[in-house]
């Protein structure tokens, strides 16, 4: 076994102890290679960074993680609360590490698998192979490298072409461990016609603090419709600093929704690419922070084919001196006419102290398109305010109010009902606790 | 109905309030005991509508001087819900639109605050489902509007409508209803002009606010009272009302 060395100071730290994951699979140990020969030739972002100039992660650095020693044992009791009832499929992972014992994945129909990465590799080697760190990036970004350098196991979701996962795969991180690091990863792949609903969701337990790095892949062949939930409720003092790359094929159809409840300091990294034409993409985005929490959301969509659909809202609600980002990037490369694609930010400010940098980015390289963009930033409506409170209702609940409104619009959109409902409750305890 | 004896609900003395800086409301003086309905008429900018948002404690209308106790309480030492849980109700001229709060939560909510304040039993959603529902007959309201955004996308007479239904629900000890009438066809102004009729009550009063007599064919005033530069310059009996409509607020003033 060979241990890992970097040559960044910090992220050296981060993998000393850890060992190279030793597979039998050439290509495999290679993309890992090439990953950390990016890990050694890149560095920690700053502020300087263009891509992190309002996201300032130097706490991050302050903290010593090491790998995640042995996973304690979970009951499924420790995690029932964070079970999403309609997901009859689940794969659970307790600080990076696959727990099988709090894991359901049989059931399914035929040319439907959900199950570790580990295991797939080796039996869909040829499903796997083509896509596994292939669409995310990891030549400029230190954090993916990174991911891809430790990816050692993860999830697997693939649905053959024409079939359908009957219910939605929750596929749960759950953290409990202080001052460890873990390096999630997902592939997910819905071949031609496929087509899945997949719910993404970080958990924290208790205040510890760990760093999560996690990395998504998601595969939306021809015709195929995938709606991937993202939750991200990790523990106050965490760091969060994920990725996910979704290429779409030839009119596939791709919802994400994206909530960001929790974290010291979170950073997304969203990219949708637009591999074939006629695709049509939802993207939404919620960010509800409060204290000194950091949520940064970057989003691109990448219009490389003609007659690309994208509609996207991202709101961001924050309360205390919390600081939410919103940098959204549309990208119409040349030739890729009647590309139709929108973006609404929108964000609520709730105190004096709280923070927001909002960043439209468009680029368009083609001439017959249609593009729009609106960011608005603002605070709770005094009309609407008064009138809760002229049918008697208190100025903080009248607040509360119309903060869970503001958010709801996002939540309501949730393809899972019981993660509605979930979600709504989380948002009016949090609204109530930040007014 | 006209009692002498009647308690008096709101006792208005001598207020000023402004908008913006500019002084609106100029020495008003009105009594209102319970069992009455009255009706205050005066031209655009005659600051019949400051005077109910002030009564009602909008933030943006600031009282400058004057006294108003409402049940024997200083209502300027009460925040806007407090008047409201004390029975004091401002229908709206123009009922705020809140996309994302279903009408259904918000009543529900609205009320239960209502009947804590009065110390009585809340209701549990589907309770209040009913009880909503036979209360929306009373105004001919389709109860599709429940699960509706409040006052999202309704039309001028829904969103009034919608008002007196909060009235309905709340059942105040005051109403002052600011221009219920503008905005409603004929049809719907029978319709909610009934709703107030049957909500008045020995023990409650009605204040309506409006710029025309319409109105007043259906719901009867004991008193009309005329604005005119911030201040009450007429009171009579309902015949003013038709006085007004015939000659105009002009020469009435004059007069």
């Amino acid at each position: 076994m060979t241990t890992v060395v970097a040559k960044h100071p910090y992220i050296d730290s981060l993998l000393k102890g850890y060992e190279m994951p030793r597979s039998g699979i050439s290509w495999l140990n290679e993309r890992r290679a090439q990953a950390l020969e990016r890990v050694n030739a890149l560095t920690v972002p700053t502020t300087r960074d263009e891509e992190w100039r309002f996201t300032d992660i130097s706490p991050l650095t302050k903290v010593a993680f090491r790998p995640a020693a042995a996973t304690p044992r979970l009951a499924l009791a420790d995690i029932e609360g964070q079970l999403v009832p309609e997901a009859a499929t689940r794969l659970v992972f307790v600080n990076g590490v696959y727990a099988p014992d709090l894991s359901v994945s049989t059931g399914l129909p035929e040319g439907v698998i959900v199950g570790s990465l580990a295991a797939a590799i080796n039996t869909h080697a040829g499903v796997i192979q083509p896509h596994l760190a292939r669409h995310a990036s990891f030549e400029g970004e230190v954090f993916s490298a990174l991911n891809t350098t430790c990816l050692r196991d993860g999830a697997f979701i693939w649905v053959a072409r024409n079939q359908k996962c009957p219910t939605p795969v929750q596929l749960l991180f759950v953290s409990t461990q202080g001052e460890t690091a873990a390096f999630p990863r997902c592939l997910v792949i819905a071949e031609a016609g496929a087509e899945c609903t997949l719910i993404e969701d970080y958990v924290g337990f208790g205040d510890a603090v760990y760093f999560n790095n996690a990395v998504t892949e998601v595969v939306v062949g021809e015709g195929a419709r995938v709606r991937h939930v993202r939750v991200q409720r990790e523990t106050g003092g965490a760091f969060h600093i994920a990725s996910c790359a979704a290429v779409l094929a030839t009119d596939a159809r791709y919802a994400s929704h994206t909530v960001t409840l929790g974290a010291r300091i979170s950073r997304f990294n969203l990219d949708v690419l637009q591999e074939g034409e006629g695709v049509e993409v939802k993207m939404d985005g919620l960010a509800l922070i409060a204290g000194r929490q950091l949520a940064d959301t970057h989003t691109l969509m990448d219009h490389a084919r003609a007659r690309g659909r994208c509609q996207q809202l991202h709101k961001c609600i924050v309360g205390g001196a919390g600081h939410a980002v919103f940098n959204g990037k549309i990208l119409v490369r040349p030739g890729a006419q009647l590309t139709d694609s929108s973006q609404q930010g929108r964000c609520l400010l709730l105190s004096d102290k709280a923070h927001v940098d909002v960043k439209p980015q468009l680029e368009i390289f083609a001439d017959d398109v249609k593009c729009a963009h609106g960011a608005a930033i603002g605070q709770l409506d005094a009309e609407q305010l008064f009138y809760l409170k002229s049918r008697g209702l208190s100025d903080t609940r009248a607040r509360n109010l119309l903060t869970y409104a503001f958010a709801a619009e996002v939540i309501d959109r949730i393809p899972v009902p019981s993660l509605v409902e979930q979600l709504e409750r989380t948002v009016l305890a949090q609204t109530q606790a930040v007014s | 109905m006209i009692r002498k004896d009647a308690r008096v609900l709101l006792e208005v003395k001598g207020l000023h309030a402004k908008v913006g800086g500019t002084g609106i409301v100029k020495g008003l003086d009105l009594t209102v005991r319970a069992g009455e309905v009255h009706a205050i008429m005066g031209p655009n900018g005659s600051g019949k509508s400051t005077f109910a948002k002030a009564l009602a404690g909008h933030p943006a209308y600031q009282v400058t001087a004057g006294t108003v106790t409402f049940e024997g309480k200083n209502l300027f030492e009460m925040a806007p819900e407090q008047r409201a849980r004390a029975g004091l109700f401002l229908g709206f001229q123009y009922p705020v639109e809140i996309p994302g709060v279903s009408n259904s939560a918000f009543l529900r909510l609205a009320y239960n605050t209502m009947q804590a304040a009065r110390g009585r039993d809340e209701l549990d959603p589907l309770e209040f489902d009913d009880f909503a529902r036979e209360k929306m007959k009373l105004l001919e309201m389709d109860p599709a509007f429940l699960d509706r955004s409040v006052n999202e996308g309704f039309s001028g007479g829904e969103k009034k409508r919608n008002e007196i239904l909060q009235m309905a629900l709340l059942e105040p000890r005051l109403a002052i209803l600011d221009e219920t009438d503008s905005g409603l066809d004929i049809d719907a102004l029978r319709v909610v002009a009934n709703g107030v009729n049957r909500l008045v009550t020995p023990d409650n009063a009605v204040v309506l606010v409006t710029h025309y007599q319409r109105m007043l064919n259906y719901i009867v005033p004991d008193y009309v009272h005329v604005m005119g530069g911030g201040r009450i310059i007429r009171t009579g009996g309902k015949e003013l009302a038709l006085e007004l409509e015939t000659r105009g607020y002009d020469r009435v003033k004059a007069a």
